[in-house]
């Protein structure tokens, strides 16, 4: 592959670009789906290709193709440069990149059990025994249970002189119980909702899951929720299970530390940041025992990797440091703006995008609580958990989340079932107001595999490490019933 | 561009080295460039060449299914063989009955050589005309422009075959100063349809009266919602509960209403995906021509889209409405058309006594699938309207509200309708709809 790399670099330096760098990606892909005892989805993906990014005339251009060929790299890479030249003829600021050692190996991430090399048959008979399970609960009308498996290996070359080949293997798996009654659905799932969890890892993780021995546990929850009463409306102390509190890092603090986001560029689209960079090393984002860092480095983090997809390497950065908003993550063309070298968060979904600041790991340093403990010292609360739905205003302020269940928590003891639980508030408001957090025993990293950002609109994989957590004064319960039915 | 005979021969080998009793392949072939701006420059700009074979291998009842990018015969037969080794390893879908059989299918004009050949000069030219509008009135411009072009191909062993080339450009703008934002999009398969100049002068106008929002207290107010926002409560009920897989599952807002009321009598939604005045293809990813399909007529719950298997399974035909992949998340309106009415968003304004006006809702998403509850914030223009005008710009909300029980309550429908993505859709003015938070802009 090297000399196709060579040609597309010698091919922009000689059309002028001032910068190049080629991927070349090849991605595999398998899922399996599982709906009430059928096998509704076996599907097998690949796909190859590569993208040339360019920097002409002060400006970006990009150009990719699916055909991995001299004469297809010689056409892109001229395109590219054309693009780049189009876009100067708007006026501009040129573009500047913080500098970054070259870099030059071979990487890949080390797997116990190569998720490829399971016999199929093996792999739908654990998701066929979940269902069973799910399905012995006369009120569960729907039971999914999904496994997705992805190798992606990628080399980038530039015209700086970086060759990196590095290659992912990712797993991920969860089970899903819908129960169903007059005007009523509920959900529980395992081990988390939207797909499950997923890291950097093999089958082993898979296997770690124990989803036959959560099936008719969850589908148990499901079916109580349709007889819980709805979540009240009321300002309580609320506690968070893992990957609600995950989802709760990514929307509120994840996205508004994008530092393309922050100067604008995704202005039309996702929005822009309340995090501006007046703010840094001075705003109080959260109470003095929140911490919290990218890691591109954490072991089976699902946003882990050895070099960003513009050849900088993962770094672990600080974000919030006792509770005080200290950094974000940064491409080298952001972190120039800002005098700083690049924290390595450049990501491309695939060989056809254009990479862009993405999560990595998103982390909360665990505490030194357990949730029993939380549980313990809380009065009057809620404990709520697993992703219902998820909603923020586009500069990361204002969110509202809906949780599958919640349960009272009265004179430090669970209590009452509650069903459509939703809480709200204002992200500094609310981390502001973290007062416990577990420690490393119940810490977790977990995967989500459904990060959306840019136009067109790329699907990012990343992690986010956290421990339960407990936040005071939270706003829960905003759904209200309408008019003549009966929540 | 491969054209139709070669992209037909291509499929016909893919279901000649098939050992399955039942094959289907599917190509889509195209090129798309997309010019992206911010802070009133070019930041992003991009052109792919990609393609995907798809094929939907059946051995009796076991279902396997395989895509590839890679479209040299190798590859090809690669992926028919990776379709059949999964369906023989898979387990017996009871529910699944046959793949769809051939039904003629209309042949429309999609394609437009100007739109497929807009080049990156245009583009930039087009952006530097709507940055210029931004200037003009103080503004900071964001956006992007698109064009490019799709060939679709289909064909299965019992003989349905089709194929449709159509291109697409689209227009996105948020113009921002002073604290207003104002947004505009526009869509179509003729770039020749719209002008950038009048979306970046919409946006701009809107971003100077949306200048110093002041806050409101939440609450219930009347409303008038601009199709941008009516847009996203149009395709949250079509996501939700109007394809059939969702009936299937009970887990429809339609499930056990068909023939009732569930909404005002003055809303009439249907699917037609022939109508030019969306954005028409004549069948959909298995070959089957498009079927308009009347979902709600006059407020009463009427019908469901289908796809062959969701159709099959209750002894139906498809309506053509399939979603392409392996057909786990079922069928779904993509035309959807509303009724307009005979008002305008200045007579609703004139009507309103104390409301709101939302130009465009932000990261709505679900509460609850059946009784339709979803929460999501306003954004790049909301107003207050008072005594029948417009008399401020006001801070962003955050509504939690029944879409069902929101368009049970609309008073006014216009009579302009805007076409977007998925929907053709009017502007409305709603009685009672639920503000439950406020942010900070």
């Amino acid at each position: 592959m090297r000399d196709l790399t060579e040609k597309a670099l010698e091919k922009v330096r000689e059309l002028g670009a001032s910068y190049g760098d080629i991927r070349i990606v090849r991605r595999t892909s398998e899922s399996i789906e599982v709906k009430n005892g059928k096998v509704e989805g076996l599907t097998s993906e690949t796909d190859e290709g590569f993208g040339i990014r360019v920097i002409a005339d002060g400006s970006w251009g990009f150009a990719g193709s699916l055909t991995v060929e001299p004469d297809e790299i010689e056409r892109v890479a001229g395109l590219a440069v054309r693009i780049a030249r189009a876009s100067a003829q708007v006026a501009h600021e040129p573009v500047k990149l913080a500098p970054v050692e070259t870099a030059e190996g071979s990487f890949e991430f080390d797997v116990q059990k190569d998720p490829f090399e399971i016999p199929i048959e093996e792999k739908i008979k654990l998701l066929l025994d979940a269902d069973r399970l799910m399905r012995q609960i006369p009120e569960i009308k729907v039971a999914r249970s999904s496994m997705n498996f992805r190798r992606t290996e990628t080399i980038f070359a530039s015209t700086e002189g970086s060759y990196i080949e590095q290659i992912k293997t990712e797993s991920g798996a969860g089970i899903e119980a819908t129960a169903v009654a007059e005007g009523e659905v509920q959900k529980r799932s395992h081990p988390a909702s939207f797909r499950g969890d997923f890291a950097a890892a093999g089958y082993e993780f898979v296997e770690a899951m124990d989803l036959a021995g959560n099936a008719e546990r969850i589908a148990k929850e499901a079916a109580q929720l349709l007889k819980a009463p709805q979540c009240p409306s009321d300002v309580r102390t609320l506690i968070l299970e893992g990957s609600m509190l995950a989802l709760q890092i990514h929307e509120s603090c994840g996205h508004p530390i994008e530092l393309d986001r922050v100067f604008g560029t995704e202005a039309s689209y996702a929005g822009t940041s309340f995090l501006t960079p007046d703010k840094l090393d001075d705003f109080r984002y959260g109470s003095d025992i929140v911490n919290i860092v990218a890691d591109a480095t954490a072991p089976g983090g699902l946003g882990s990797f050895f070099f960003d997809d513009e050849g900088v390497p993962a770094q672990r950065v600080d974000i919030v440091k006792d509770g005080v908003f200290v950094g974000y993550l940064t491409s080298r063309e952001t972190a120039e703006k800002l005098g700083r070298r690049s924290g390595g968060a450049m990501r491309a979904d695939g060989w056809n995008r254009i990479p862009l600041i993405r999560m990595t790991n998103i982390n909360l340093d665990p505490g030194d609580w357990t949730l029993d403990e939380m549980i313990e010292d809380t009065e009057r609360g809620l404990y709520a958990e697993m992703v219902g739905s998820w909603s923020i205003d586009d500069k990361r302020l204002n969110f509202q989340f809906a949780t599958e269940v919640a349960y009272d928590i009265e004179d430090g003891s669970l209590g009452q079932m509650y069903k459509n639980p939703t809480y709200t508030g204002i992200t500094y408001e609310f981390w502001g107001n973290c007062d416990a957090i577990a420690g490393e025993d119940e810490w977790h990293l977990w995967g989500l595999p459904n990060c959306g950002k840019g136009e067109p609109v790329q699907t990012m994989h990343v992690g986010h490490g956290v421990a339960p957590a407990r936040f005071r004064n939270v706003r829960i319960g905003v759904m209200e019933a309408p008019e003549g039915e009966d929540v | 561009m491969l054209g139709r005979n070669r992209a037909l021969a291509m499929l016909h080998r893919a279901i000649e080295c098939s050992a399955a009793d039942m094959t289907q392949a599917t190509l889509d072939i195209g090129e798309s460039n997309l010019t992206r701006f911010a802070n009133s420059m070019i930041h992003q700009n991009v052109s792919e060449r990609n393609a995907q074979i798809a094929v939907k291998a059946a051995i009796g009842k076991r279902i396997g299914y395989a895509t590839t990018n890679r479209l040299d015969d190798q590859s090809v037969e690669a992926v028919v063989s990776k379709a059949v080794e999964f369906a023989r390893h898979s387990q017996e879908n009871p529910d699944f009955v046959s793949l769809p059989a051939p039904k003629p299918v209309p042949t429309i004009d999609t394609y437009d050589e100007r739109t497929a050949a807009y080049s990156p000069e245009d583009r930039a030219g087009a952006v530097a005309g709507m940055i210029a509008e931004a200037r003009r009135v103080g503004a900071s411009a964001a956006g992007s422009l698109s064009n490019g072009y799709q060939e679709s191909a289909v064909v299965n062993s019992l003989g349905v075959e089709a194929y449709n080339a159509l291109t697409m450009a689209d227009l996105t703008t948020v113009m921002s100063g002073d604290g207003g934002h104002g947004y505009a999009d526009r869509i179509s398969q003729r770039i020749g349809d719209f002008d950038p100049i009048e979306a970046a002068v919409e946006a701009a106008t809107r971003s100077v009266r949306s200048r110093s929002p002041e806050p409101i207290e939440p609450g219930e107010y009347d409303v008038v919602l601009l199709p941008y926002a009516v847009v996203e409560l149009v395709e949250f009920l079509a996501y939700l509960g109007l394809g059939a897989l969702a009936v299937q599952e009970g887990r429809s807002f339609m499930c056990g209403k068909f023939g009732q009321r569930i909404t005002g009598e003055k809303i009439t939604i249907w699917d037609d995906g022939l109508d030019p005045r969306g954005l028409p293809r004549p069948s959909d990813p298995e070959g089957v021509p498009k079927q308009r399909v009347d979902l709600i007529v006059n407020g009463v719950a009427n019908a469901v889209v289908y796809d062959s298997y969701t159709a099959y399974k209750e002894g139906k035909e498809s309506t053509g409405h399939a979603i392409g992949g392996a057909g786990a998340y079922g069928p779904m309106p993509v035309n959807v058309f509303m009724r307009p009415g005979g008002s305008s968003v200045e007579e609703m304004i004139a009507s309103t006594k104390k409301g709101i006006l939302v130009t465009r809702f932000h990261y709505t998403n679900v509460i609850h699938p059946v009784l339709t509850v979803i929460t999501g914030m306003t954004r790049d223009g909301t107003f207050l309207i008072e005594n029948g005008k417009i008399t401020k710009p006001l801070r962003n909300l955050r509504f939690t509200d029944s879409i069902l029980e929101r368009l049970s309550n609309v008073e006014l429908i216009s009579r302009e309708t805007k076409r977007q993505a998925w929907a053709v859709v009017p502007a409305i003015k709603a009685r009672a709809f639920r503000f439950t938070g406020v942010t900070e802009f």
